[in-house]
């Protein structure tokens, strides 16, 4: 198969193999293998308890696994801690989003990462507003996202905007994957396929590689490339998404309690 | 064009956000009118220098505490036991200087002899307030305790302790050259000390809250510190900062006092951290977390001490102070409380 030799021709943006993770005698993850490749926007599917969210937290560096490796860029790395997570190119869009609301969405986009203004101001610990506004707006337009970047503060953000901003973080900063959870749960019609645009751009225009973390199969279909489906612990199916359709996915997710129709 | 449609949507919430800046301007607003009416129905003792030094003298200790307080609401904390610390701050200084001035006779009693102790007691005062701030902070840091009650157990403990201490006594003999040159001296002849103080404290803290990465940082802590932490902000370190600060604060305010009274007074400021977080709040930070400025608790702080001496120099009971504070009180909170529901609800 000429997909599968293309496939193995590109180091994997993100590779995971043989994951487990156990929480006291419960076994959340029990070898879960996860391939994403450069530039493409993967869905990780699974029902409540499948360890969507486990894994999540692996990669982002909030928990540790137990066995296994995880390879970014070809790389094999370890997470104490979500700084590693971060320094070695993996983003989290969290559902919360985790914005400060108060604060505006360039000093939003560099919290814990501010520009300092040049010289003894900067050792005084002086930000410098302007560079991390001129470079939100950039960053936002680029982005092709129509969220108004200076003088306002993202609590006064729609929620689509708010997504906006939290992705141009994750995207300013992440260089190999940009984990996204739940991007468009929280949002109507209109704000989702902008959502949804952003996620196209991410792989694009800028190469980004994309791990869309989504109950939503509509989304899926709509952005996804491939799909990797999780359940009870174990991925039982990687699919390229135009292979399938959404029944295959839920029969998988469900473990085939809800069966395709079929004429036999 | 969606961006049009877009910035329509966001209109009303942009003005919504923004009118934190009309909250510090409608309380700007009160205050110059309440200033006016004063000065307009009494200008010659109202606006005589005496009473206007009487109001920032007795504005600059609230002054002085809410600049850091204002940190503190903003990083989500709350500190009720600022009081406390002024009194065990105010015991140090006043017993080292006391104690290491008090044979001092004649020629004896100058330059060094005598300042090096006032000296050491009032940097010993400022210290062990700070100290208090980072026992308040770690407290609250590492066992999850409510400031609200971590600081109200503090506050027990630390005038408790001053009282064991003082068998519950004031603590004179502070030297009164201190009173002198400064508690009651003024800066080249014109302005008195503690306002000059509280002014360089509010406008030093003003420039770090607005322009410097910590003071940025706690905003983004009070308003979500879990978003903080995954942003790689150490937040237990920022709030033991921020108690710290208002630790050294109180203890600045306890040397202000040793040096005007000459004495540590052991059963005061039982009210000042309310006031204080009254002013504060007044102001327009909020009580949770995340918002605010200094701006606004400059005027929360004046207001209080401009309602008092007006309404002496009116004939007025000054306790209508109380009632007038308690309801701008309420009202500020109840804007804060209704912005935030505005905000979250959409």
């Amino acid at each position: 198969m000429s997909e599968s030799e293309t496939a193995s021709a590109a180091v994997p943006a993100l590779k995971v193999t043989g994951v487990t993770k156990s929480y006291r005698h419960v076994q959340a993850l029990r070898g879960v293998d996860l391939e994403v490749r450069p530039a493409e926007v993967h869905a990780l599917l699974g029902d409540n308890g499948a360890g969507k969210s486990t894994l999540m937290k692996i990669l982002a560096g909030a928990v540790s696994h137990d066995q296994g490796t995880i390879e970014v860029n070809g790389v094999e790395q370890s997470f104490a801690k979500p700084a590693d997570a971060q320094a070695a190119g993996i983003e989290t869009v969290y559902q919360d989003l985790a914005l400060a609301p108060s604060l505006s969405p360039g000093e939003n986009l560099f919290l814990g990462r501010e520009i300092m203004r040049k010289g003894f101001l900067g050792r005084l610990g002086f930000v410098d507003r302007k560079a991390m506004s001129d470079a939100a707006v950039q960053q936002l337009q680029q982005l092709g996202a129509r969220t108004p970047t200076s003088h306002v503060e993202v609590e006064a953000l729609s929620g689509g905007q708010r997504q906006a901003v939290a992705v141009a973080r994750a995207s300013l900063w992440g260089t190999a994957l940009i984990m996204l959870d739940e991007p468009t749960a929280a949002l109507g019609v209109a704000q989702t396929t902008s959502v949804l645009d952003l996620i196209r751009r991410l792989r694009d225009e800028r190469g980004l590689s994309v791990l869309l973390v989504s109950h939503n199969l509509p989304d899926v279909f709509a952005v996804a490339d491939r799909a990797t489906v999780l359940r009870l612990g174990e991925n039982v199916l990687t699919t390229d998404i135009a292979d399938v359709t959404s029944t295959d996915l839920i029969s998988a997710m469900t473990g085939g309690r809800i069966t395709p129709k079929d004429p036999s | 064009m969606t961006t049009t449609a877009d910035e329509k949507r966001l209109n009303p919430l942009v003005k919504i956000a923004q009118s934190r800046r009309l909250q510090s301007l409608t309380i700007l607003g009160l205050f110059v009118v309440i200033f006016a009416v004063f000065a307009i129905l009494s200008p010659s003792s109202f606006l005589s220098q005496t009473n206007l030094e009487g109001i920032g003298l007795s504005a600059s200790q609230v002054l002085i505490l809410g600049a850091g307080v204002t940190f503190l609401l903003i990083a989500g904390g709350l500190d009720l036991s600022v009081g406390a610390i002024i009194v065990f701050s105010a015991v140090v200084a006043a017993k080292i200087m006391a104690g290491a001035t008090a044979g001092l006779e004649g020629a004896d009693r100058m330059g060094w002899p005598l300042w090096g102790p006032v000296i050491g007691g009032a940097l010993a005062g400022i210290v062990v307030g700070t100290l208090w701030g980072v026992f308040n902070g770690t407290v609250i840091v590492k066992t999850g305790i409510p400031p609200f009650i971590a600081t109200l157990a503090s506050m027990t403990v630390i005038l408790g302790l001053a009282q064991v201490w003082t068998n519950g006594l004031n603590v004179s003999g502070a030297p009164s050259e201190l009173q002198t040159v400064f508690g009651l001296g003024r800066m080249f002849g014109i302005v008195p000390w503690p306002i000059v103080i509280a002014a360089v404290v509010v406008i030093v803290l003003w420039i770090v809250l607005a322009n410097t990465r910590f003071g940025l940082r706690l905003y983004a802590i009070g308003a979500n510190p879990e978003s903080a932490r995954r942003a790689g902000i150490n937040v237990g370190r920022y709030t033991v900062a921020v108690y710290a600060l208002v630790g050294a604060l109180a203890g600045l305010v306890a040397v202000i006092d040793v040096a005007r009274f000459t004495t540590a007074t052991v059963n005061g400021y039982s009210a000042i951290a309310l006031n204080v977080i009254t002013a504060v709040v007044i102001g327009g930070t909020s009580l949770w977390g995340g918002r605010g400025g200094m701006g606004g608790t400059i005027i929360g702080s004046l207001i209080p001490a401009t309602l008092t001496s007006g309404f002496v120099i009116l004939g007025l009971q000054p306790f209508w102070q109380n009632v007038a504070v308690g309801i701008v009180l309420l009202l500020a909170v109840a804007v804060d409380q209704y912005r935030r529901r505005k905000l979250s609800a959409q």
